[in-house]
């Protein structure tokens, strides 16, 4: 940042000539990469100290002083946890639960942004108000008679339980998201279609749909980063360990060893790297949709 | 808009034709569609979003529900109960002040680490590989960032090796049972995690921005700050509105972090509205006080959420 400044506060006092700006703009992006590099500590360092913990003996997490890397490097804490089917199993639910979780919603919001965004119905500002404002209701809230609801219809202690607890949470944003979407299409995309005698299904599966990849694809990931998150209702809706997922593997791991800390570093490496790939694969979509629906054309 | 256009178009073709029963119940049928879209969206929103709202608020009138048989209405007596609590309102205060400087810090962050990484004077591979390290606390599920700090944190962590080799204090700090410490200790941990939604919503905000406006503003001799103040901040405002709010509502709900680190104590110096909600209904089996909170915790939401919404509607 200051040395921004000083670049431009220098350009206003003398004229400047072809190296000067060559050599200033090379100082200029020199400052910035060390501005990043420095800032980068902030995220990335705790970040390294959980790898390196992970592969630590139990012993040596709070050695005095600390080592990065330890003579007893080893991947012990790895294969603890790979090798243990109960652990394999929480990772399988959270996958397929928030995966599910996904394809859902996405599959529901896009028929709702389709009707929010190309139709005049009665009730359609009053259905909209509440589709954004129940994105504020607290899980608290919900968590005391959901208890009750939940068994009442069958579903505790089940995947559909979870699944469409969370759709509840991922809805609404979805929901906004396409509908910002679609409304940056041209309407004349999915009204040529209709004119040919298509059904207003038809338009938004051949039409919309397809074009709309970017902007599905930003949405499926944010979704299922909360599917991915969640830590109270999975908490309260199931029972048995085979239904937990991850976050509550975790903190099973806390309850039930005398802190294993190199084996929930491990654990929790483990629970990024599938969420960093999909991150890596898709981010150009995700950041170029994000601004589509956030910014709004 | 223009779907109420196209049946009119289509009449005029044929405007002597008396509408058959086919083309009534084709007229019926498009009318209807547009229900036909939203009805999952609905069903589940009924079913799982206003049925238990309408339980809760039942359950707070009434008393010893769910663990008696029997249970009598009894007016506001349970909210009079929350109300009067000094532990609730010490809640409310932990919850104002963890959300309220963790939203202040995730903008502030957001914006430093966005404006830098939009810079164009830096290459396409090292803007992505910058960016995704900054993304990275987004990518853990908030339990992996709960266990993490508590090791980080721990009195004999790294964290305070660090601060003590710096020489700002000598012996182990206990950061999260210190009861002066726990809360700013969790607040920190919170904006660690929550700053790159923020950043990542700035980013898009900033490539929406035309590059003209810049451009204008540089044959106009306004310098890097100006630029900043009178084109960046005005463009983004409206991002910078609704993140803020959704943050604040969002951050305001925070039950995992708190439950996974401090548990709400050490005394109640970290208890918010959520965990301690849960602990009337959850640890004291009080399901009808704790329902009250609950709505006092709902009406407290959707106040905010008045005001989100009215920014969204003003942003169509």
């Amino acid at each position: 940042m200051t040395a921004v400044t000083a670049a431009g506060a220098s350009s206003a006092a003398t004229a400047p000539t072809r190296t000067d700006v060559v050599r200033r703009q090379r100082r200029k992006k020199i400052a910035l990469i060390v501005a990043l590099v420095l800032g980068a500590g902030f995220p990335a360092l705790p970040i390294v100290w959980m790898v390196s913990s992970s592969f630590k003996t139990n012993g040596e997490i709070f050695e005095y002083p600390p080592r990065l890397i330890t003579e007893n490097f080893s991947f012990d804490a790895y294969t603890a946890i790979l090798t243990d089917p109960e652990k394999l199993r929480f990772f399988f639910n959270s996958y397929f639960i928030a995966g599910s979780v996904t394809l859902l919603t996405l599959l529901v919001a896009v028929h709702a942004a389709y009707a929010f965004s190309r139709f005049e119905f009665p009730g359609k500002r009053i259905i909209n108000v509440v589709v954004i404002s129940v994105q504020a209701v607290p899980p608290i809230t919900l968590l005391i008679p959901y208890f009750g609801l939940v068994v009442a219809l069958g579903l505790y202690n089940t995947y559909p339980g979870l699944i469409l607890t969370y759709m509840v949470f991922t809805l609404p944003y979805a929901i906004i998201m396409m509908t910002g979407y679609f409304n940056t299409l041209p309407k004349e995309l999915d009204e040529a279609v209709k004119v040919d005698g298509g059904r207003p299904f038809t338009a938004l599966w051949k039409v919309l749909i397809p074009v709309s990849v970017p902007g599905m694809v930003s949405v499926g990931v944010y979704t299922f980063m909360i599917a991915w998150n969640e830590y109270l209702f999975a908490l309260t809706l199931t029972r048995t360990n085979d239904m937990r997922t991850v976050p509550i593997g975790i903190q099973l791991l806390m309850g039930q060893h005398a802190y294993e800390w190199n084996q929930m570093m491990a654990m929790s490496v483990l629970g990024c790297i599938p969420v960093l790939i999909l991150f890596l694969f898709f981010q150009r979509y995700f950041i170029g949709g994000m601004s589509a629906g956030a910014v709004k054309a | 808009m223009t779907a109420t256009l196209t049946p009119e178009v289509k009449e005029e073709h044929r405007p002597e034709e008396p509408p058959s029963s086919r083309v009534r119940l084709r007229r019926l049928w498009d009318r209807l569609t547009p229900y036909g879209f939203l009805s999952p969206t609905l069903v589940l929103l009924i079913i799982l979003m206003v049925t238990p709202i309408v339980m809760v608020i039942g359950y707070s009138l009434m008393d010893r529900v769910i663990t008696a048989p029997e249970s009598n209405f009894v007016g506001f007596e349970n909210y009079m109960q929350v109300l009067t609590d000094p532990a609730f309102a010490n809640a409310v205060g932990n919850t104002i002040y963890f959300a309220g400087i963790s939203v202040v810090a995730h903008f502030v962050l957001g914006i430093a680490f966005a404006l830098m990484l939009n810079s164009p004077i830096l290459g396409h591979k090292t803007k992505a590989i910058f960016r995704t390290v900054y993304i990275l606390p987004w990518l853990f599920t908030i339990a992996i960032v709960a266990v993490l700090w508590r090791m980080l944190l721990s009195p004999n962590g790294i964290v305070n090796y660090l601060v003590e080799t710096l020489g700002f204090s000598a012996g182990s700090v206990e950061w999260l049972s210190d009861p002066s410490l726990a809360l700013p200790a969790v607040t920190f941990i919170n904006i660690w995690s929550g700053y790159p939604f923020f950043m990542v919503s700035l980013l898009a905000g900033l490539q929406g921005i035309s590059r003209d406006l810049y451009e204008a503003a540089t044959i106009d001799r306004a310098g890097p700050i100006k630029q900043f103040l009178h084109v960046t901040i005005p463009q983004l405002k409206p991002i910078i509105i609704s993140m803020a709010l959704l943050d604040f509502i969002w951050t305001t709900q925070q039950f995992a972090l708190i439950w996974m680190t401090t548990g709400g104590g050490p005394i109640d110096r970290t208890e918010m509205v959520s965990t301690y909600t849960y602990k009337l209904a959850f640890s004291t089996y009080d399901f009808s006080v704790a329902s009250a909170a609950a709505v006092v915790v709902l009406v407290l939401s959707m106040v905010l959420a008045f005001f989100y919404v009215r920014h969204q509607k003003s942003r169509d």
